[in-house]
């Protein structure tokens, strides 16, 4: 077994996900939990993470179990172990802060919804050995956490004047409230995405010319 | 994928099979959630114990041992697991040479965006609460916010008049949220000028727990005061 | 917790609450299929009529976990039952109105995926609702997701007859609009709740 190109292509697909097929920027999935709970860089990256292990030990778990699962009850049986990971998350999270659990909320609970996660189980999980699906996944989870993550910090900064909590302009600061409610959020994804968009096309343009 | 494939291809569905599988997954799961579960009970009890003692503290600074009581109509019991249909959960806290120090316990209402959540104090003494700590709140940062900062607002909680009646079924007045500047009683909370409906939760998630715990509690604490003593 | 009216639950839920413009829940069908008026109509109804479903189903769901301390197998029991919910709808529906069936058939899969529908359930357990405040609650839920779904539509109709630069077409464009929507929907702040 040639370990070299399948380290390759492993790199390969952890790139996917973080750059060229971002969940956020570029598929604009997932969106529930990427808007509701970005309103600071802390919570951002609590949820990626959180997102991030689920992804991983259920697409993980279900590539492992791809030869037993017959087709009609995939898609019952790939929601459920996902609902058991969820659980999990929910759980760990209290133990280790509840600070972060009461940010969070109920959204914790609405990864099981998260279109990303059954996509990945649906699209790559289900026909792929476990070390590729647990690759895949990592690189998607990573790019859902950077997107939540841009989010969020900007929005910290505009409309909080902080970053992780930390005063970044002094006392004079006005804070743009506004970016830290529910508008803001749709504002801040919507010129991400105005600016991914605007990035492929000048792409695109370099290429023809 | 799937949709490639013709129809004839696909094996006859054996029911067996997918009940089988079903199964087995299901209980794998089962069972891992019940571990985690069982794992992460005692840091969650810990953690949710450590934030309310935090809370409690920042209430009533000299507080050396906080005990929870369920307050119902039968009597008071100490509280176990998670408060039963109809009792109140209050805290009691005990100074360092077990004398009941006063009571804490929380209120909420709907503010201007979420619920608003308050950890308020009362002392038999003055029949009065005498401070107030949000413990949660989703309010709009720069307006409703300013329930936890506002000098003004929270003055109206140093001295604020929740004594009952002779009978103790009722409280004399109930707490009011009034408009910014005319506060003229004791019982009266002064709202923030801009932030009206969120110092009107305060004020109204105050009043319906203390209208419904004061009644239960009165008659009881001489018992509590004596639980801390024994102790 | 003071008691809310039912009145109150619904009106708060419908505009200064709104599921999708202040809560994001059910962001993907409302981006996906707010292109048009006529299909937007449709989807709105067959949401809401599953979230009322669902919603019950949830609830009696919850009072029977929480008999016998088994809380924390809800979020299993909550998928499961809204994935059988939406199956039930469909095989109820094509019986006995295949007319309504055939109108809104193909939305009913991606309801089962939509978060308002999960939402509902989570935060109406949340929150304590008793049955009538949890049906209030639905029923609240999904006129409010008709309603954004249906002015998100009109708008975009309008919106394709005028001229844009490239890069401002499809989703990101959706975004700033929801952005201006949920703007306008913050007006309601604080309607419905007690003075």
């Amino acid at each position: 077994m040639s370990c070299q190109p399948l380290q390759a292509s492993n790199m390969e697909q952890l790139l996917e996900g973080i750059w060229k097929q971002n969940p956020v920027f570029v598929m604009a999935l997932g969106m529930c939990p990427t808007l509701a709970v970005t309103v600071s860089a802390f919570n951002a990256l609590g949820m990626g993470l959180a997102t991030t292990f689920v992804l991983i030990c259920s697409c993980t778990l279900i590539s492992m179990l791809r030869r037993f699962i017959p087709r009609e009850v995939r898609i019952a049986t790939y929601i459920v172990i996902i609902a058991t990971f969820v659980t999990l998350v929910d759980y760990i999270i209290q133990a280790v802060s509840l600070a972060l659990y009461e940010a969070l909320g109920a959204f914790i609970q609405l990864i099981v919804v998260n279109c990303i996660i059954l996509g990945r189980a649906e699209a790559h999980a289900a026909n792929n050995p476990p070390l590729s699906a647990l690759v895949n996944a990592l690189g998607m989870g990573i790019g859902f956490t950077i997107g939540l993550f841009a989010l969020g910090s900007v929005r910290e900064v505009l409309g909080a004047g902080k970053l992780f909590g930390i005063s970044l302009f002094g006392e004079h600061f006005q804070p743009w409230v506004v970016m830290v409610l529910p508008p803001g959020g749709f504002f801040v994804l919507g010129l991400w995405l105005l600016f991914f968009a605007w990035l492929a096309k000048r792409k695109e343009a370099q290429h023809g010319a | 994928m799937s949709g490639e494939q013709p129809i004839h291809f696909v094996p006859p569905v054996n029911s067996l099979r997918m009940v089988r599988t079903l199964m087995l997954v299901t209980s794998l799961c089962g069972g891992l959630i019940v571990a985690v579960w069982q794992w992460t009970q005692p840091a969650i009890a810990a953690n949710k114990k450590v934030v309310l003692e935090r809370s409690v503290r920042a209430l009533i600074p000299n507080a050396a041992q906080i005990v929870e009581y369920d307050a119902s109509a039968k009597g008071v019991t100490v509280a176990k697991g998670d408060a039963a249909d109809g009792a109140i959960r209050f805290y009691a806290a005990y100074d360092k040479d077990g004398k009941l120090d006063a009571i804490a316990a929380e209120g909420a209402a709907r503010g201007y965006s979420d619920t608003v959540r308050v950890l308020y104090g009362y002392r038999q003494a003055c029949e009065c609460i005498f401070g107030i700590r949000v413990t949660q709140m989703r309010e709009t940062p720069g307006i409703g916010d300013k329930i936890i900062t506002d000098p003004a607002f929270l003055q109206s909680f140093e001295h604020l008049d929740v004594s009952l009646s002779p009978d103790l079924k009722s409280m004399f007045n109930a707490v009011k949220t009034v408009k910014h500047g005319s506060k003229q009683f004791g019982w009266e909370i002064d709202a923030i000028a801009g932030a009206t409906i969120t110092s009107k939760a305060v004020g109204r998630g105050i009043n319906d727990s203390a209208q419904r715990l004061l009644p239960l509690l009165v008659p009881h604490l001489e018992a509590i005061k004596q639980k801390g003593g024994a102790q | 917790m003071e008691h809310e009216t039912l009145g109150q639950i619904f009106i708060i839920t419908v505009l200064s609450s709104n599921f999708v413009l202040a809560m994001f829940l059910g962001l993907c069908p409302f981006l996906g299929v707010s292109g048009k008026l006529e299909t937007a109509v449709p989807m709105g109804i067959a949401t809401s009529f599953v979230m009322l479903v669902a919603s019950l189903c949830s609830y009696a769901l919850n009072q029977l976990l929480t008999h016998f301390d088994l809380e924390f197998l809800r979020l299993i029991a909550y998928i499961a039952v809204i994935a059988s919910a939406v199956q039930l709808v469909e095989m109820v529906m094509k019986k006995f109105s295949p007319a309504l069936f055939r109108a809104l058939g193909i939305f009913l899969p991606l309801i089962t995926t939509n978060c308002a529908v999960l939402g509902v359930a989570l935060f109406q357990t949340a929150r304590d609702y008793d049955l009538a405040q949890s049906a209030a609650f639905s029923l609240g839920g999904g006129v409010g997701f008709s309603l954004a779904l249906i002015l998100m539509a009109g708008v975009r109709e309008r919106l394709n007859l005028s001229n844009l630069p490239g890069v401002m077409h499809g989703t990101a464009l959706s975004l700033m609009l929801a952005g201006l929507l949920s703007l306008a929907f913050m007006g309601f702040g604080g309607i419905g709740v007690a003075r």
